[in-house]
């Protein structure tokens, strides 16, 4: 059983990695280099002994709002939502965020604990929307979502260049950096903060005993599967979507906070960092269970942080990266499709192999 | 004016056509077909032959592999192993495309129909032909085709105004444009009204008549014996038995369940006070807009709903648990107001509603036994305790003879076990108990140990009030029986008094004359 579920996971990442192997190849690159300076250039080479505290430490930081992300993703997945709207909430979180850290001024403790609150409950906010949309006004979650997105990202440009603007010049390249008392405490010489991970730690571990031991997480599947037949066992159908994209939005604000106080150290355009995209792709790849989102997302975060280096070591063209990405998407549908196929097939296998 | 060219056209279609239909009888033979899902034996080496042009029925408890062979036999499942042999010849079947190119058509228990398009667009869906259909030539089809078997539809009207028992239809002759030769109907009339019924059995009469052979599934014997030739006896995925028509009808219950059955006779209890009452209720438009109604049901009270399809039955229902909302009167549940409540607030009144659609407003596909029970049990906290669910669920699958385990997903049920399931489900207090075709797909034997269950609740005081359009069963386990006709009650009478002639008649919109019925 846990062999079968083995290769449903490791089939479409062996796959995307086949593929891009390929692609390496015929634009005229040794793919091993590529693995081997995204390795170096995130986590070292050998991992996490040749390499720079400070790219272990941003891999680390990266990883965390990718895995809070796809924690929430997996809710809202389960209820049957495809929350779109997550990069939005991804922003608000990071607004909060940056609102506290701007504007109050309490001893540091409290105010850390006030942003990671003021991020949580902003991601929520704007999770909520969407669920109040999709439940009350029959707006379906992925436009209402992506509306949202839009407007996120909108506030974040006008805060950038407008109130928030750095002082003397106006630019897009983001506000000034928050006070130092704001920033979540880090280990020397690096962004890496046990506690930004500690959060992402512990929100996996909460989805995961969410939908293993809970008749919340029950509920939530149900209402997900079939409305109206737990609609009649009398769920109240519309208070769980709108619950899900609350947990989400909440989760999603944390990946933001963490973007904000945490790596960045200001509020900049692209604060999301497309992350919250990026978690839907996680979370398929990681067939929705917690435990693999953890390797999943590093992974991701490796190649983030690790990819910079690629067109200034290889001579690879920058342009390589986007077809990469394409491909990548591609290709892990298609693994996906294939992991599913062959699960099919091995099922029927066993029946027929249990008559003998 | 269609040009003469075009008629001489037609006619010479027709006639090719006719040819086609009538020259190739088909005699099918399966031989030893195993089907198993994992450790369940669902077709446990099945031997059959249907003759060509026979009507031959397939009769078997809930369970008993009826579905899981009719699907091997349509290409839905592969088996495990076993023959099919069509003629003398012996064929594959991955795939339905490929039965119905060797021509076995399979009509499902829900007719596979895609209800936005139009009639004609679902009729050429699935056509086979690698050209542009001619739309055009399509239509002359089906209503050559619907003239020939006394069908009616209009081909630009969306599919999801047929009824139920018009869709088989629709869904019958596309098959036969298809060139099915072999047809194949589970459990064809569980959903559709005595008028369709007849019709669809006079049309598979005319078709066994031109040489098509026809497997038809049903829990009915009176329906197999009014229809079929042959029949056939599954139980626990073996045939235990072949019959030629007419047999008497205990031979063929001593072959499906191994003894005679003797029927519970339904005894009476006291009714108490008024557990449901609806005081001059009625809707803003509609169905049940035009006459406003009372009612009142005791608590031990069971009262049946009869009608027609679509005569406000299901509004009707809808209005005793809240998911519809009198505009006029009110609906009270043991003396309290809900009038404007809803459904939620009549499940804490102790109301259940059970509908129709078992897989759709009732179980949740991809959850297990044991995780239904869950939902469904009040007393589950907020920490789930696996251990003790999974034995309560065991004992409860156990009791109500679930064939499943407690970690069998509810669509892996054969259609009978997921209806124990839904009853299993029911919360022990009940006040009042609302279904649709309670017995919907279950066998003899299943249908009376459920009624026995039901009607064990009316000692605690829970009334029933339920819908059907089996008119003995109707007849056998109400006090009252209430007739639904075009959007209203047009006749109620007491269950003892009456008879299934004058039922008959009111479903039909006419009263027997001098039987003074109150209106
Ligand atoms: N997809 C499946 N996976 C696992 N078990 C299955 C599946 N389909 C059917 N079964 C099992 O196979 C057995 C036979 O089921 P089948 O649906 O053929 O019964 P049936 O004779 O049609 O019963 P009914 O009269 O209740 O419809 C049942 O025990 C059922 O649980
Ligand atoms: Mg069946």
């Amino acid at each position: 059983m846990t062999r079968t579920r083995m290769t449903t996971v490791l089939l479409p990442i062996l796959v995307v990695l086949g593929s891009m192997a390929v692609l390496l190849l015929l634009a005229g690159t040794n793919p091993w280099d590529p693995v081997r300076t995204i390795v170096e250039g995130s986590i070292g080479w050998p991992p996490f002994e040749g390499g720079s505290g400070r790219k272990v430490g941003d891999t680390f930081m990266l990883w965390v709002p990718i895995a809070l992300a796809s924690a929430g993703l997996i809710v809202t997945f389960n209820a049957g939502m495809w929350n779109i709207g997550i990069e939005g909430q991804i922003i608000m979180g990071a607004i909060a965020a940056a609102f506290v850290a701007r504007e109050v001024s309490v001893s540091r403790p409290l105010l850390i604990l006030l942003a990671i609150l003021a991020g949580a409950a902003g991601g929520m906010l704007w999770g909520l929307l969407v669920g109040v949309l999709r439940t009350a006004g029959g707006v379906n979650e992925i436009f209402g979502g992506l509306g949202l997105d839009f407007v996120a990202l909108s506030i974040t440009t006008y805060l950038i260049i407008g109130p928030w603007a750095r002082s003397g010049v106006a630019s897009t390249s983001g506000t000034n950096p928050f006070p130092d008392d704001a920033l979540l405490p880090s280990l020397g010489g690096s962004k890496l903060s046990p506690l930004a991970i500690a959060i992402a730690v512990v929100a996996l571990l909460g989805v995961w005993m969410l939908f293993r031991g809970t008749l919340y997480g029950l509920k939530l599947k149900a209402v997900g599967r079939n409305r109206p037949s737990s609609f009649l066992m009398g769920i109240p159908t519309n208070r769980y979507l709108l619950g899900s994209f609350m947990i989400c939005g909440a989760l999603a604000g944390l990946a933001g906070t963490s973007q904000a106080i945490g790596f960045h150290h200001k509020l900049i355009p692209a604060i999301s960092g497309n992350f919250g995209f990026l978690a839907i792709l996680v979370v398929l790849l990681a067939r929705f269970q917690p435990v693999w989102v953890a390797p999943i997302s590093f992974f991701f975060a490796m190649i983030a942080v690790g990819s910079p280096g690629l067109s200034l070591r290889l001579d690879l063209h920058g342009s390589l990266g986007g077809v990469l990405q394409g491909v990548l998407v591609l290709s892990a549908m298609l693994g996906l499709g294939w992991a599913a196929y062959l699960a099919r097939r091995r099922a029927t296998a066993a029946a027929e192999s249990s008559n003998e | 004016m269609p040009s003469p060219l075009l008629i001489l056209f037609r006619a010479l279609a027709a006639a090719l056509f006719h040819e086609c239909l009538t020259s190739h009888a088909m005699s099918l033979e399966l031989r030893e077909i195993h089907k198993h899902f994992g450790p369940v034996r669902a077709n446990d080496g099945i031997t059959l032959t249907v003759e060509a042009g026979t009507l031959h029925g397939l009769l078997g408890e809930n369970g008993a592999g009826k579905s899981t062979l009719m699907k091997v036999l349509s290409g839905f499942h592969s088996a495990d192993s076993g023959e099919i042999v069509l003629d003398g010849k012996r064929i594959e079947l991955a795939s339905p495309d490929d039965a119905i190119a060797a021509g076995i058509g399979m009509l499902h228990q829900d007719p596979l129909v895609f209800l936005p398009f139009t009639v004609i667009d679902n009729f050429v869906l699935g056509s086979p032909g690698s050209w542009l259909l001619d739309r055009r030539q399509a239509t002359d089809e089906l209503a050559g085709l619907c003239e020939r078997y006394g069908f009616n539809f209009d081909p630009d009207i969306p599919a999801r105004l047929l009824t139920v028992g018009e869709r088989q239809q629709l869904e019958i002759i596309r098959l036969l444009w298809l060139g099915a030769r072999v047809l194949i109907l589970d459990e064809p009339t569980t959903g559709i009204s005595a008028d369709q019924r007849a019709k669809l059995f006079a049309t598979l009469k005319a078709l066994a008549a031109e040489g098509m052979s026809v497997i038809f599934v049903s829990h009915k014997l009176e329906e197999v014996a009014d229809l079929c030739q042959r029949v056939t006896v599954m139980t626990r995925g073996k045939v235990v038995g072949d019959a030629e028509l007419p047999t008497p009808p205990e031979r063929l219950v001593e072959m499906m369940f191994g003894q005679v059955l003797d029927t519970h006779e339904r005894d009476d209890v006291p009714l108490g006070d008024s557990n449901l009452k609806f005081d001059s209720v009625r809707t803003a438009s509609g169905l049940l807009s035009e006459e406003p109604i009372s009612l009142d049901v005791k608590s031990g009270e069971v009262v049946g709903i009869a009608g027609m399809e679509g005569s406000g039955q299901d509004t009707f229902l809808r209005l005793c648990c809240g998911m519809r909302t009198p505009t006029k009167g009110t609906v009270s549940i043991a003396g309290n107001d809900l009038t404007d409540q809803h459904y939620r607030e009549f499940l804490d009144a102790e109301v259940k509603f059970l509908p129709a659609g078992r897989l759709e407003e009732g179980l949740i596909e991809g959850l297990t036994v044991t995780e239904h029970f869950v939902l469904t049990d009040r007393d589950t906290n907020f920490v789930i305790d696996w251990d003790a669910a999974r034995k309560r669920s065991e004992h409860l699958v156990d009791q109500y003879s679930i064939k499943g385990t407690e970690a069998s997903t509810a669509e892996s049920l054969s259609g009978g076990n997921q209806q124990r399931l839904l009853l299993a489900m029911l919360p022990a207090k009940l006040k009042v108990l609302l279904m649709e075709h309670p017995t919907r797909g279950l066998d003899i034997e299943s249908a009376d140990w459920v009624w026995e269950q039901l009607l064990a609740r009316r000692e605690d005081g829970t009334s029933i009030v339920f819908a059907s359009a089996d008119l003995d069963e109707l007849l056998r386990y109400s006090d009252r029986i209430l007739v639904f006709f075009s959007g209203r009650i047009i006749g109620e009478l007491e269950a003892a008094a009456t008879n299934v002639d004058e039922i008959g008649l009111l479903i039909g919109g006419r009263k027997a004359g001098a039987e003074g019925i109150p209106t």
